[in-house]
């Protein structure tokens, strides 16, 4: 009986500590796209004009579309979190699989919003970005570094999210030890919050 | 019993802060289009740092979770802003 009492306790302290382990991780992320925007921030301050000229070609609406995707995404994958610790695990399912499904159509706007800029040139270390403005070459490899990086996040979240969906379905991840699940409902989030500040820094203002 | 005090957000609770969060991308929109001058892009960080808070306390539930956990990520952004501070000084002054 003592053996059980202290093997749930500690238990308990991992679920504690697996979940500050993985705000730790979000630390590091949050530095690495901090960096990257303390770059933009004083690149732009330099480069005014050319960021605003550059700033233009980007399609606002496949951004707002995406923002929206996003946010939808974060909200199916809290609730899926919900639905675990509810015990209503077809419902967990099928909302990771909806989050699956919005991570899909993000990555497919981004297909189709890349491939127009290589229709145009627009790639780093292109000829024509070559002959653009000091600023303009700028902006773009700061736009495909920075979303690049984002979008690779998308991806691996989306791999770690397929991970808990099968693992909910062979009940590793169940009402009762569900840390995997919270820590990638955090990863998903962490993908979220710095497309919040990308959509506007990049699509937006120009 | 893993998680055995965890607090369970609401379905509703989660929608209701989806349409708070797709109102203030609106709002962020709106002000971007309307040309504010030297206050747009102000507006804009300060509408996503509103967003983002929001994220945090609720969809990754540090309103609920311990006061250790909610410091340290205080803590962390209160750093980055401080470095960002630092890195402008140095930029400009230099």
């Amino acid at each position: 009986m003592s053996t059980t009492n202290h093997t749930a306790h500690s238990e308990y302290i991992d679920s504690d500590t697996g979940k500050m382990g993985m705000w730790l991780f979000l630390f590091t992320e949050l530095f690495l796209f901090g960096g990257l925007f303390i770059v933009y921030a004083v690149m732009r301050s330099k480069y005014g004009e050319d960021f605003h000229h550059a700033a233009t070609e980007l399609n606002a609406f496949i951004g707002a579309t995406n923002t929206v995707v996003l946010l939808v995404s974060s909200m199916t994958v809290a609730m899926s979190l919900t639905a675990i610790q509810k015990n209503q695990t077809g419902l967990a399912m099928g909302l990771i699989f909806i989050t699956l499904l919005l991570a899909g159509v993000f990555m497919m706007n981004k297909y189709f919003e890349y491939g127009h800029k290589f229709e145009l040139h627009l790639y780093p270390g292109s000829e024509v970005m070559h002959n653009l403005p000091h600023g303009e070459i700028m902006f773009f490899g700061l736009y495909f570094l920075m979303t690049g990086l984002h979008l690779f996040h998308v991806l691996v979240g989306g791999i770690l999210l397929t991970i808990i969906l099968l693992k909910i379905k062979s009940g590793k991840i169940n009402q009762e030890h569900f840390l995997l699940h919270e820590n990638g409902a955090l990863y998903w989030h962490l993908v979220d919050l710095i497309w919040i500040f990308l959509f506007p820094l990049l699509y937006l203002i120009t | 019993m893993n998680n055995h005090d965890s607090h369970i957000t609401s379905y509703a609770l989660n929608f209701k802060v989806l349409l708070v969060l797709l109102i203030l991308t609106t709002i962020t929109i709106l002000v971007i289009k309307l040309h504010l001058g030297a206050f747009t892009v102000a507006m804009a960080l300060t509408l996503a740092s509103v967003k983002t808070a929001i994220v945090l306390t609720y969809f990754m539930h540090l309103k609920f979770e311990n006061l250790i956990l909610r410091l340290m990520v205080g803590g962390v952004f209160l750093l980055f802003a401080i470095i960002i501070v630092i890195t402008f000084i140095d930029y400009y002054f230099r």
